[in-house]
């Protein structure tokens, strides 16, 4: 075998040491009629052969389409310097920074992250990142219930049925009452979603005052490019903003890896779920940066720990730092206006069918079509567009409903091209 | 407080009568296994609590641990330097590192815990 | 080093974007954020030399010898990560997989996922697996949503508790009151296993679950595990087999032919996916029959020679939102082929060689935490250390200025001033004789120069770090 590094003449060397005739005898402890005759795992490939057996795999599927799907997961431009960095084996091949001398790299970009998450966001604390923006959805609900004390959790219309679903299947087992609706009486936090999932802007800041009037936490769940050009989580008076931080330099990736972005204000911090980095010292005056408040984390707090979250998405949350970094100040703010006013373009294009939303939207918008959205959208696969999502598939809307999302990336011809493709699918 | 006049709990709490109060804290033993204090969580004022309910909790950089109430009674007052001052828990477990103050505590509930030589014999005993 | 705030430049840019060829549109005032973000301002240079220099500031498995015990830190194949690349896997839209209309779009993802869950079932001796969990501690809860889902279903409303023993991972009980139990800690013995009477009287009828680690976080085979399977399926409980170790038995045991009824893999352990300084990981479950009704869906099924997606009938739902962290098991499934059965079976039989060749040449020097051959790590107490006032904090930091990663130390908690070492297989001879000598000469200064230990580490970007001021004047974000 050429992937482990030992001859023959190694191992009878360190069995020797080890004072065993065979390998097999290091193995004795497991009961022999346990033991494993045969197995049916195929035999190893080539280098060559596996390249060429995932590329074969690869190429059945279809990523070729001008695509105007979205539903919380978006196609943004992702700069070069982003995978070349990320592709720093110093980065990816480091385990969580349990050491911190040989870890500040990943400590201080940590650090770094939690900054540019606090300034997107305007709260005072983030975390070092969750898994992704279903979970994070999650675990501000259960931090909701450490600070109140409650045990409803309120999910306001707006919110992601994926990540709905998701919290039913999270919490049920513990003792929660998961309600949709908008009323914080009793409740431990209203979960809300800005953009809703429909696309819709609103202005959150009276929720956020009705909760805190009836002891309630208000959770804001936001899409981090819209923050370039949406007021904040902080503005509105959110207590934990959390978001799917996808967008922010991540390949769409089928689902993942992705990034659970969670943030919150300064009274809550030791309530927060998740690893945190911080700014210390060492003895010569140094700056450095350390893991810290660990004492919330299941190594130490086991059973009663805020979280069970132990490895997370630090790779992840590297190349939105760095994403943010090369987009800048500027750039995240010509992102959003770019993706925005081509949502709003094609949508004024869109005269033979109905938007839905009701409110002003960002990127994403509702339409209802002459006919099925199934129909349209299998149609439209043939001619060269991923055309959006049915909103039937996902157990919202009607049949004729279409979610479409439009990104930075798609060009005006583009976007005369799909018009003229949906109507004529859509209305012939 | 003088540790010798004080009652203690397998939990490293000790408890000792303040006029109309019992107070509490953690042991020097209890401060010296967490280390450096780095935060304390105290209770609500007014809260009742059961005997060795879980009361407080007390954090160090590597560890984290419950204070329990070494005997029913309702929380009459909480040591507020700690929040700023941690520290104080290691510098002076039985004086300005004290955690809580219990009111409505029956007398017999505190003689029935360890005094300080049952305590020690304890210690010694988690020495091996 | 400065921070990336700290270079920032009003006016610069790093990426230049297309001029907007539709008209601007505007938001309504009300909701637009009052100023733009104060993200930094850097020319492309900037944030690349930036990052280039943090990058510097770190150990990797690519540049350093890395024996995290509990961590299973090995080399991560280069191929594995090319065709993770593949835009037809990196560009996929998850959103395909909700309508099937989209199907044909997406099956080679889908037979990727099938192919890689039939491999992990095979490997785990179980009926089927799932990749949806996201990480470790994610399956770990997955499996135990799954117990309480079976429990429920069965009417078994006193099964309240798991049983877990107090050698394992903090994960384990954290996860397990997460699914809604009540964790109960059973001892350890002497020679590092499970107590076993103690297991015994504990597993009482309100036992809905045992979490085991096997090898356990002693590097143990529990010898008893197949009887503790037989008492817990007495009383309807399940067993839990957490997956942290599974790269001491890959092909030599089964979790399923073991008597386990649900399990999780580490991907980003066992199946060398990078652990990118703290993920993503990946954190599969597998279930043998009891649990298969419940298993987490939708879920990719082969109908004739298509792909399609089903959901069990008693599914406990979605753990993810769509396929977990399917670009990890992209790389999972391509190491599982690069390697396939007979290279998984030299895998785990060089990671217990390893092991017990660096358990061999220190144990002179460190006293082993329990006596016996270890399987895939090796733990030692550095307690005769401590007694000459070099504890296991500053073995492990003058490690670092040798050049070589601090194995796991001050865990398991049963292990006074505990040094936990996994060398993994694919370190070579040459790279452990090294370890090892560093170790034995720092083991040396111990009489010698323990001043010198103390003072470790000096060769890093910075020296010991004051943890204590960390969290005591918390500052996590420049704002």
């Amino acid at each position: 075998m050429s992937w482990v590094p030992h001859t023959d003449a190694d191992r009878a060397a360190m069995l020797a040491v080890i004072g065993v005739d065979s390998t097999d005898a290091l193995f004795e402890a497991i009961p022999p009629e346990a033991r494993l005759q045969s197995w049916n795992v195929p035999p190893g490939l080539s280098e060559m052969r596996v390249r060429a057996l995932l590329g074969e795999l690869a190429a059945r599927n279809d990523t070729g389409r001008v695509s105007f799907l979205g539903g919380g997961y978006y196609d943004h431009y992702i700069p070069a310097a982003v995978d070349a960095l990320q592709g720093r084996s110093e980065f990816y091949t480091a385990y969580t920074p349990y050491q911190p001398e040989c870890s500040q790299g990943t400590l201080q970009a940590i650090y770094e992250y939690q900054s540019v998450i606090c300034r997107l966001t305007d709260m005072d604390f983030a975390n070092a990142s969750l898994y992704d923006g279903g979970t994070a959805v999650f675990e501000a609900a259960t931090m909701a219930a450490r600070v109140t004390g409650r045990r409803r959790v309120v999910c306001h219309p707006s919110l992601s049925p994926t990540w709905r679903a998701m919290l039913d299947t999270h919490t049920a087992h513990l003792d929660f009452e998961v309600i949709d609706g908008d009323d914080p009486a009793g409740a431990a936090c209203v979960i809300a979603q800005n953009p809703s999932f429909l696309g819709d802007v609103v202005d959150f800041e009276p929720l956020a005052a009705r909760c805190r009037e009836a002891g309630a936490l208000f959770v804001l769940s936001v899409y981090p490019v819209s923050l370039g050009l949406i007021k904040t989580p902080g503005e509105m008076g959110a207590d934990i903003a959390v978001a799917e931080g996808q967008s922010l330099g991540l390949p769409l990736g089928f689902g993942g890896p992705y990034l659970g972005i969670l943030a919150t204000r300064k009274a809550h911090v030791r309530k927060m779920p998740g690893r945190i980095a911080g700014v210390t010292g060492d003895a010569q005056g140094r700056r450095g940066f350390v893991l810290t408040l660990q004492a919330r984390e299941q190594h130490i707090r086991r059973a009663k720990a805020t979280s069970n979250i132990c490895t997370n998405q630090a790779l992840c949350a590297l190349r939105a730092l760095i994403h943010l970094c090369l987009l800048g100040k500027e750039g995240l703010r010509e992102v959003a206006v770019a993706c925005h006013s081509k949502a709003e373009y094609l949508k004024s294009k869109l005269a033979f069918a109905r938007v839905l939303n009701e409110h002003p939207t960002f990127n994403e918008f509702v339409v209802r079509l002459p006919r099925d959205a199934r129909e349209v959208v299998a149609r439209l696969r043939g001619v060269g567009y991923h055309a959006g999502l049915p909103l039937a598939c996902v157990g919202r809307g009607e049949a004729n409903d279409l979610l479409i999302a439009v990104t930075e990336k798609r060009t005006r011809a583009e976007l005369d091209a799909f018009v003229a493709a949906l109507e004529e699918v859509a209305c012939s | 407080m003088e540790p010798k006049r004080l009652r203690y709990t397998k939990d490293h709490e000790w408890v000792g009568r303040d006029g109309d109060t019992y107070v509490v804290g953690i042991t020097d033993y209890a401060q010296e296994q967490l280390g450096d204090v780095t935060y304390v969580e105290l209770p609500e004022v007014g809260r009742r609590v059961a005997a060795e309910e879980e009361t407080a909790v007390v954090e160090s950089v590597k560890a984290a641990s419950d204070v329990f109430a070494p005997v029913a009674g309702t929380v009459a007052s909480v040591n507020e330097a700690l929040e700023t001052q941690p520290e104080l828990v290691n510098q002076d477990p039985y004086g300005e590192g004290w955690f809580f103050k219990l009111r409505d505590v029956k007398a017999a509930d505190v003689e029935g815990l360890m005094d300080a030589t049952d305590y020690n014999a304890f210690l010694a005993t988690l020495e091996e | 080093m400065q921070l990336i705030f700290e270079k920032s430049v009003p006016g610069r840019r790093a990426v230049r974007f297309d001029a907007l060829d539709v008209p601007e549109a505007g938001l309504p005032e009300t909701l637009r954020r009052r100023e733009a973000a104060a993200l930094p301002e850097a020319a492309e240079i900037d944030v690349v030399r930036h990052f280039t220099h943090l990058s510097k500031r770190n150990f990797g498995i690519d540049s350093h010898f890395y024996p995290l015990g509990s961590c299973t830190m090995k080399y991560n194949p280069k191929v594995a990560e090319v065709v993770a690349a593949l835009p037809g896997f990196a560009q996929l839209h998850p959103r395909l997989a909700n309508a099937p209309e989209y199907e044909d779009a997406v099956q080679g993802a889908y037979a990727l996922i099938y192919g890689l869950e039939a491999l992990l079932a095979e490997i785990g001796g179980m009926r089927a697996a799932s990749i949806q969990p996201i990480a470790g501690a994610h399956g770990e809860l997955t499996g135990a949503l799954l117990m309480a889902a079976y429990h429920r279903d069965r009417g078994n409303a006193h099964k309240d508790t798991v049983l877990v023993p107090d050698s394992a991972h903090g994960t384990n009980p954290a996860s397990a009151v997460i699914a809604g139990f009540h964790v109960v800690e059973v001892p350890s013995c002497a020679k590092g296993f499970v107590d076993f009477e103690a297991m015994k009287a504990a597993l009482g009828d309100h036992v809905a679950g045992v979490m085991l680690t096997c090898p356990n976080t002693h590097g143990m085979f529990e010898p008893e595990v197949r009887e503790i399977a037989r008492i817990a399926h007495e009383k309807d409980a399940l067993l839990y087999y957490d997956g942290a170790n599974l790269n001491a038995i890959v092909g030599q045991c089964r979790p399923g032919d073991l008597g386990f009824d649900v399990m999780h893999f580490n991907l980003h352990k066992t199946f060398a996916t990078p652990h990118g300084g703290g993920g993503p990981g990946s954190g599969p479950v597998g279930v043998g029959e009891r649990l298969l009704p419940y298993l987490p869906g939708p879920r990719v099924v082969k109908r004739e020679d298509r792909y399609t997606l089903d959901t069990p009938e008693k599914s406990i739902g979605r753990v993810a939102a769509f396929f977990g962290n399917f670009l990890i098991a992209v790389r999972a499934y391509a190491y599982l082929r690069y390697y396939g059965g007979d290279g998984l079976r030299g895998m785990s039989r060089d990671a217990v060689l390893n092991a017990n060749y660096v358990q061999a040449r220190l144990e002179k020097a460190y006293q082993p935490a329990f006596d016996g051959r270890c399987m895939h790590e090796c733990v030692f107490t550095g307690a005769r250390q401590a007694e000459k006032g070099v504890r296991a904090m500053d073995i492990a930091k003058a490690l670092l200025d040798r050049g070589f990663h601090a194995p796991t130390v001050y865990f398991p908690l049963t292990v006074k001033e505990c040094l936990m070492i996994e060398p993994t297989e694919t370190e070579s001879k040459e790279t452990l004789d090294a370890f090892c000598d560093a170790m034995l000469e720092i083991a040396s200064l111990v009489d010698r120069d323990p001043d010198a230990l103390h003072a470790a580490p000096v060769t890093t970007p910075v020296g010991r770090l004051d943890e204590v001021k960390a969290a005591k004047d918390l500052d996590c974000a420049c704002r």
